[in-house]
């Protein structure tokens, strides 16, 4: 969708989005409207949004490895830099958006959720972190890899690792959620949930490749 | 919503978002983003006009624990022109997500006290099946608040947009 503003937004490829109704996905299956969906063209309060402004960010709020912690305490597991851009269905930037991130602990578990897996909980990691995007659309925050966790559906469903997004976007028809998984899961082609999304391209798309260049020389995470 | 004194008339929202087996949901999110009482947005893209400083528009609700219901403390929201200047009916637009939805739900809610803005509204009168248009209207239930339920599926199921 772009913000043209003569001609309104364009409409989601919904060939692009994930299925909701993938009968493999079993949650699906009864939350999933039956009816077409009806096609509108975007009008101000779609092209329209929430304002948020930097002021609201706290200093740690993109970085999870400490905004839980105790002082002088870190949160365990593989520390790792998240880093993009967010764009719009044209390529360009949106600048200034509120990017929203959760994510279970190193060993799969999460803070907030009432569920049974029995990995530990971190005292030091709380799973929840946010961010603005820059005039460029970048956003970057530091984190734990997280781990895989086992979940309800099938007999032995686990889901890759995957860190929450939440985007606003410029205007409130942009709103979105989704994942990112990690380069190389070998969970990923398995899993249910990957599997609303019936363009190989699309998951691709979701799935962060390593980059050495970007990454934080041990020297320099000790200090922080 | 409010950060203080605000323009227009204050009103609650509340509802449950039922799944296709008429339980409520306990685990969706919901939030709206909606005109101020005069129909301007507090909103960068707004051109015609600055919107109420104690508005933001924007609400997120996570439901009841143990009912599911949401709960947004608002404003009625003024009239909003549609693309051809028409004058829209007052509505809140709406996101539903949780799990098992796959790609968020957008909605939107009108007034049934609006009857008369709601008969020539240009969006309620391009639905094809008129007997849904129903399923988009909140109801008074007095002291202000309106009750807006949505249904995943089934008889009552909700109409959803694709914009
Ligand atoms: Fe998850």
């Amino acid at each position: 969708m772009t913000d043209a503003r003569d001609t309104g937004f364009i409409p989601r490829d919904r060939a692009w989005h994930p299925a909701p109704y993938h009968p493999p996905y079993k949650t699906s299956v009864k939350r999933s409207p039956q009816a077409a969906l009806l096609s509108m063209p975007s009008t101000l309060g779609e092209e329209t949004g929430p304002v948020f402004g930097h002021a609201m960010l706290g200093e740690l709020d993109n970085d999870l490895i400490h905004n839980f912690a105790q002082p002088g305490e870190s949160a365990i597991g593989p520390r790792i830099v998240v880093y993009g851009r967010v764009l719009d269905e044209t390529g360009r930037a949106v600048p200034n958006t509120l990017v929203e991130f959760w994510q279970a602990n190193a060993g799969g578990r999460y803070r907030h959720k009432k569920e049974g897996y029995l990995a530990p909980l971190d005292p030091n990691f709380g799973g929840c972190g946010r961010t603005i995007t820059g005039e460029d659309g970048f956003y970057e925050f530091r984190t734990v890899q997280p781990g895989p966790y086992p979940w309800p559906n099938g007999m032995n469903d686990w889901r890759p690792a995957h860190i929450h997004f939440s985007i606003f976007g410029s205007g409130f028809a942009q709103r979105l959620i989704t994942q990112m998984y990690f380069e190389g899961d070998p969970l990923i082609p398995l899993c249910p949930i990957v599997g609303t999304l019936k363009d190989p391209r699309a998951v691709e798309a979701l799935t962060a490749p390593l980059d050495m260049n970007r990454t934080i020389p041990a020297a320099i995470w000790e200090r922080r | 919503m409010k950060t203080g004194p605000v323009k227009g008339q204050e009103i609650t929202i509340r509802g449950i978002v039922y799944d296709g087996m008429g339980a409520a949901m306990r685990d969706a999110l919901v939030e709206i983003w909606q005109a101020d009482a005069t129909g301007l947005f507090p909103s960068a893209g707004e051109k015609r006009g600055k919107a109420d400083p104690n508005f933001t528009g924007w609400g997120r609700s996570p439901g009841d624990m143990n009912t599911g219901e949401f709960t947004f403390e608002t404003v009625k929201p003024g009239q909003v022109p549609f693309v051809d200047g028409r004058l829209q009916a007052p509505h809140v637009s709406f996101w539903i997500v949780a799990r098992g939805i796959n790609i968020g739900l957008q909605t939107r809610m009108y007034f049934a006290d609006e009857a008369d803005a709601n008969a020539v509204d240009p969006v309620l009168t391009r639905i094809e099946h008129q007997s849904r248009v129903s399923t988009l209207l909140a109801h008074p239930e007095g002291d202000g608040t309106y009750r807006f339920d949505i249904h995943l599926q089934g008889p009552q199921e909700t109409i959803f947009f694709d914009i």
